[in-house]
Order: C-alpha cells, then structure tokens, then sequence
C-alpha cells in the first residue's frame, strides 16, 4: 500500500496525487482514442451514448451528488440543450456558437429553476423538479413556431469548420470524447475550488455551512446553473446523435434513467457518473444478447444435465417467451435499481472501492469501512 | 353554467380518485418518512386484481373488490417489508429511488402478465345515468364521490376511534418514542402499508370504468396525486383528499375553458405556486427550523 505524504494544501489537492494516476489514466486515455478502429461501428456508436450520457451523469453529479439537491428532471435541461441546437442550425449559425449557446442557455433557464427551489428540500425539491420537466415537455409541444410541436424537429448533420461530421463516424466519437474529458476536468478543478468545497459543505450540512460563512443561497443557485448547463452541452450533441428530436423524447423516464446513471456509478464520485453511463447504455445490447442466445444455452446445459431433447425444446421455448415477453426491459431496470438500493448503495465505484481497499489491506478489511449509518429520528420532516 | 356543473362534477369524480392515491402517499409518509413512488402503480396492480377476479373468473362485483382489496393489503406488506423496511432510516433519497425501481418492476411485469390493452370492468353503476332537471350525472362519477366520502370517514373512524389508530398516529409522530412506549413499530408500519395498498386498489377499481385500466395508467394518475399532496400539506389526510378534489376540479376547468395543452399542465404549475408561495400547504403544519 502506498502511503501519500502531504505537506501542504497544494499536496492535498493535486489533480493526480502519484504517477499511478498518470500512467492508468493515460493508458485508458490511449484505449480510448484506437476505439474505432478496433471496435465495430455499432459499439462505437453505443460509445457516443456513454460519452453524452456520462457527461450528464456528471452534470447530475455536481447537483445531487455533491450539493445534494436531489433532481427528476434533467431530461428538461437536456431538451433545452437539444432544441436550442436544432432551432439555431436553421439559421446557419456555427457549431461552436450553438454548442455553446445551449449551455449557456440551458444554464440561464437552470438558475431561474434554482430560485425557486432554494426553499426546497428534499421530497419537495424532486416533486417540483418533475413538475418543472412536465411544463417543459408541454411547451416543447405546444410552441409549434420554434419547436415544430409533435412531429418533432430534423437536426442536419453537424459540420465543424466547413467539415461534414457524420453522427457515425469517429470524428463525432471524438468530439464527444473530448466534450465528456473537458467536462470531467473541469470539474474536477470546480471541486478542489472554493466553490467545490462549498458544494460538498452544503451536502453535508447547510446550517454548519452556513455558520461557516458560506452563502448557501447563492451556491445553490451556482450549483444548479452549472449542472444544467453541462446536461444542455449534452443536450446539443445528444441532438445531433439522433438527428431527429421531438417532445416525447424527454420524459419523466429520461430523468430516471440519468439518476440511474449516477445512482449506479456510486453517487460521491465522478468515475461513479462514467461507469454508472458505461453500464445503463450497455444493458441494452447485453439483454438484446441474452434474449437471443440464453434460450440455447440453458436448453444446452438441460441436456447436458440429461434432459431428452423434448423436455430440452420445452425449456428452450419457454425461456424463448419469457425473455422476449414485451417489458422485461423495464422488470430487469427495476429490480436493478431496487437491488443496488439495498446492497450496494454506494454503487459500482463504490464496490471497485471495496474490493481495492480488500486487497490492498488483505488480511484485515472489514466490511464495517462502509457501512451506511441509519437515523431513525424525523430527520427531514423537523428540519 | 350547465356546462360548469357538468365539468365541476367530472372534475371533483376525477379529483377524489387523486384524493385517495393521494391518501396512500400520505398514510405511508406520516409513518415512516417515505415517499411512495410506487403508489399508482399499487393502484393499477389493485385494478388488474379485480379486473382477474371480476372479469376473467366471474365474481360477483363486491366479492371481486373485496378480493382484490385483500390481495392488494398483503401485497403491501409484502412490498414493505422486501423494499422499504432494510433502507428505512438512510437517507430519503435511497428510498425514493428504490419504490420508483418498485413501480417500474410492477408495470412491466403487469404489461407481460395481462398485456398492454385496455381492460374494463363491469360495474353495477357503469351504466345509467342521474337526471336532475336538465343535469345529467353519470352514476360512475357518483360512485366515485360516495366511496371517497365513506373511505374518508372509516379512515377518520379507525385514526381517531381504535387503538391501533392511536399507535398509528403515536408511530408517526415520533418511531422512537412509540418504540419505548411498547407500540411493535414494525407491525404498525407493516399495516400502515398494507392501509394504503387497500386504499390504491380502492381508487383503481372505482376508476376502472371511467379511464379502463392499462399498465400505465399509475404512472400517470400517480403523478397527478403528487400536486394534490403538495396542496394539502404532505402530512395531512383530509389535507390530501381536498387538495386531490381541487386538483380535479382545475384539471377539469383547465381542459374546459383555456386552450388546449393547459389541461395536462395546470395541476404542476397549480404545484409549483403552492410550492413558492406556502410550502406547507393548505392543512400542513409548519414546523419550525431545528439544528
């Protein structure tokens, strides 16, 4: 195990404590960028949604994960981000401008979301956040003279200084890359900022912080803006990712399946918001997988076991069914969701922490590092 | 004005069935601090129910809501004590999430047990109508509107009158405290969820002849339900039946009298004000600030 010795705050707060961080992340950095010429064009392009998805992920992340403000309606900011894109690409601006004007915009409409929320919490602040989604969703349809209502609107293919950008290509998967890698940079250097520490003290307790001096108002405010912004930048390349975006696109279902994200990456850290994105836009091909191929394998192993080859076809149809009955995708989310709430709260970062600490300590890990702690007062209600 | 009585009468049928989700959420929160996500989903497993037992296997329609009404009461301590019970004391979120991953779970595997059709259960009111002069209420409105008022006066009844509703309101006062007073707060919590189960599958079934029911239909109604808690005060029972019937009356008059698409929208902006300008609701308390 290796021991870090700080001497100072400027020790402490070093984006990469030791080589060990250099040399992994390079390595990853590298893997990354031969990405497409290894894989084939189809997870490649599942690798664009980890990118779009992850970097909402980490817009969430500062908001719920670190500022604790909890939020169901992300799918709201990411729509902004979206149509801003498509409504200006009609008048020929450039990419850069509209790339940035969604976030910019989106970060706006994220303050005024925060206003009002300052004098929410918990249960009160989700409850409003997807009743500000809904309204979203409705003038999105409604406003048909700039959204184009229901039948949605085409968005062209992006083009970067006079340069066609296919949505399949690699130069799209490289923009994505480096919007997701800048982001996660700039966050990073946000959290070791006086504004990050701010963050992480109002999450941990807002009257300390605000004895402490903090303006617990205004950094909510601050937190809001910048976790929407993020999700509007998203929002442009998700966009231009689809090509075609309409109202019904972002539901209340999209801002579940982004807290998924985060709430299955583990939520107190940003490799939680990669990973938790890395899983959620995988499960899709990985079930598509299992529903073709599990039939075969489990009759397989029912005959390997001594079943004749007709109790062999029965199970082989009856898995058959089962597994491409309408909805399972949505039972399997469920029960993830429920299992990870009640086994691995901290998610998957979270497990990759534990079995690190487990060998880096062998003998002597035990479980009760982390364990959650419960409060059975009436916390929230009182306070 | 024909024309507003006839909306108000829609609305305050549509509002009570909000009411009672409403009531399921409030049940369960004043108890043990959780939001129920999953509350219209309840409501839409409690219709599936009797639609099974009235519509496929041909029950008599008070027998067949009598079932589904029990079956639904043990599927709520079921859920209670696989989901809510091991999380309960972390932080609120963590259980939010898991009674959403619970609804998800429940609407899926209804779209594959019964499929995603529309069903419709025969009543003995879904038929015929009320004639007041020139006013013309239909009697599964109606039926609505009694069943809440009787379901709101049991429930008064049983907080107020018995034993367990005492140890009920004492466990949601304070768990601890209840504890040391020798209330099995378990139990209590266990019935409270297998209450608020009852009362979804009530609201379902009353609703089953006027929207059908579909595996969606929860998710729907059951987001409806959150503006009508939040107006009430979340946390207080006649508060959540009240704000639902004004819920349904502005849907109602929203989707009469203002242009389109301001009828799905009304109930969250009616939310939002009431979030801004009195958080605490109409019947909340207001509790003050602790450290």
């Amino acid at each position: 195990m290796r021991f870090l010795f700080k001497t100072d705050y400027e020790d402490d707060i070093k984006l990469f404590p030791h080589s060990g961080y250099v040399i992994s992340y390079g390595l990853l950095l590298a893997c990354l960028l031969i990405a497409p010429f290894v894989l084939s064009s189809y997870l490649v392009s599942q690798l664009v949604f980890v990118c779009i998805y992850a970097t909402v992920g980490v817009g969430l992340m500062i908001l719920t994960g670190f500022t604790g403000q909890a939020s169901l309606g992300h799918a709201a900011f990411l729509a902004i981000g979206a149509y801003t894109a498509a409504y200006l690409q009609q008048y020929n601006v450039p990419f850069p401008v509209y790339f940035l004007a969604g976030g910019l915009l989106t970060g706006v409409v994220g303050a005024l979301v925060g206003f009002p929320a300052l004098r929410l919490t918990g249960i009160y602040l989700v409850i409003a956040t997807i009743s500000f989604a809904f309204i979203v969703e409705e003038i999105l349809a409604r406003w048909e003279t700039v959204t184009n209502g229901n039948e949605g609107m085409r968005v062209k293919t992006l083009s970067l200084f006079g340069q066609a950008v296919p949505r399949d290509g690699p130069t799209f998967y490289y923009l994505c890359l480096a919007v997701l890698v800048l982001t996660i940079v700039g966050t990073l250097n946000l959290l070791r900022s006086p504004t990050g520490r701010a963050f992480v003290a109002i999450r941990d307790s807002e009257t300390a912080a605000r004895s402490m001096g903090i303006n617990v108002s205004l950094y909510k405010v601050k937190s809001f803006a910048i976790s929407a912004g993020i999700t509007g930048l998203a929002g442009v390349l998700f966009a231009h990712k689809l090509s075609f975006i309409s109202p019904e696109m972002f539901t209340l279902q999209l801002s579940i399946e982004f807290i998924i994200v985060i709430l299955i990456g583990g939520t107190f850290s940003l490799h939680g918001a990669v990973l938790g994105a890395i899983f959620l836009v995988m499960i899709d091909p990985f079930l598509t997988y299992l529903k073709d191929d599990l039939p075969g394998i489990i009759a397989g192993v029912a005959a390997a076991f001594g079943a004749d080859s007709i109790t062999a076809g029965k199970i082989h149809g009856n898995v058959a069914a089962i597994a491409s009955a309408n909805g399972l995708k949505g039972a399997i989310y469920g029960i993830i969701i429920v299992l990870f709430v009640l086994f691995e709260p901290l998610g998957l970062y979270g497990r990759w922490l534990k079995i690190k600490l487990f060998f880096q300590l062998f003998p002597l890990y035990k479980r009760a590092t982390f364990k959650r702690q419960k409060i059975y007062v009436k916390s929230e209600r009182n306070r | 004005m024909l024309d507003f009585v006839q909306q108000l009468v829609s609305g305050i049928a549509l509002g009570c069935v909000y009411g009672l989700i409403a009531l399921g959420f409030v049940l369960v929160y004043k108890a043990t601090e959780v939001v129920n996500f999953a509350q219209g989903d309840l409501m839409m497993l409690g219709g599936f129910f009797a639609f099974t037992f009235i519509g496929m296997l041909g029950l008599n329609y008070w027998l067949g809501f009598a079932g589904a009404v029990a079956a639904m009461a043990l599927f709520g301590m079921l859920a209670e004590r696989v989901v809510v019970r091991p999380i309960l004391g972390y932080p609120q979120f963590s259980i939010i999430m898991a009674t959403i991953g619970l609804g998800y779970f429940l609407r899926s595997v209804v779209g594959m047990i019964w499929g995603t059709d529309d069903f419709k259960i025969e009543t003995p009111f879904s038929e015929g109508v009320l004639r007041i002069g020139s006013l013309v209420l239909a009697y599964d409105k109606l039926s609505v509107i009694a069943a809440t008022i009787i379901l709101c006066a049991l429930l008064y009844l049983f907080f107020n009158r018995t034993t367990l509703g005492t140890a009920m309101r004492a466990s949601s006062e304070n768990m601890l405290a209840a504890y040391y007073m020798g209330i099995p707060v378990k139990r209590v919590v266990s019935i409270v969820w297998a209450i608020s189960a009852a009362v979804a599958t009530a609201a379902g079934v009353l609703l089953a002849p006027i929207t059908f029911i579909h595996s969606n239909v929860g998710l729907v109604l059951g987001l409806k339900a959150f503006p009508a808690a939040v107006l009430g005060g979340f946390g207080s029972i006649p508060g959540a039946v009240v704000g639902g019937v004004l819920i349904g009356v502005i849907e109602s008059m929203a989707g009469f009298y203002l242009p389109q698409g301001w009828k799905d929208v009304a109930p969250y902006i009616v939310l939002l004000v009431v979030l801004l300008l009195k958080p605490e609701g109409l019947f909340g308390i207001h509790m003050r600030k602790k450290v």
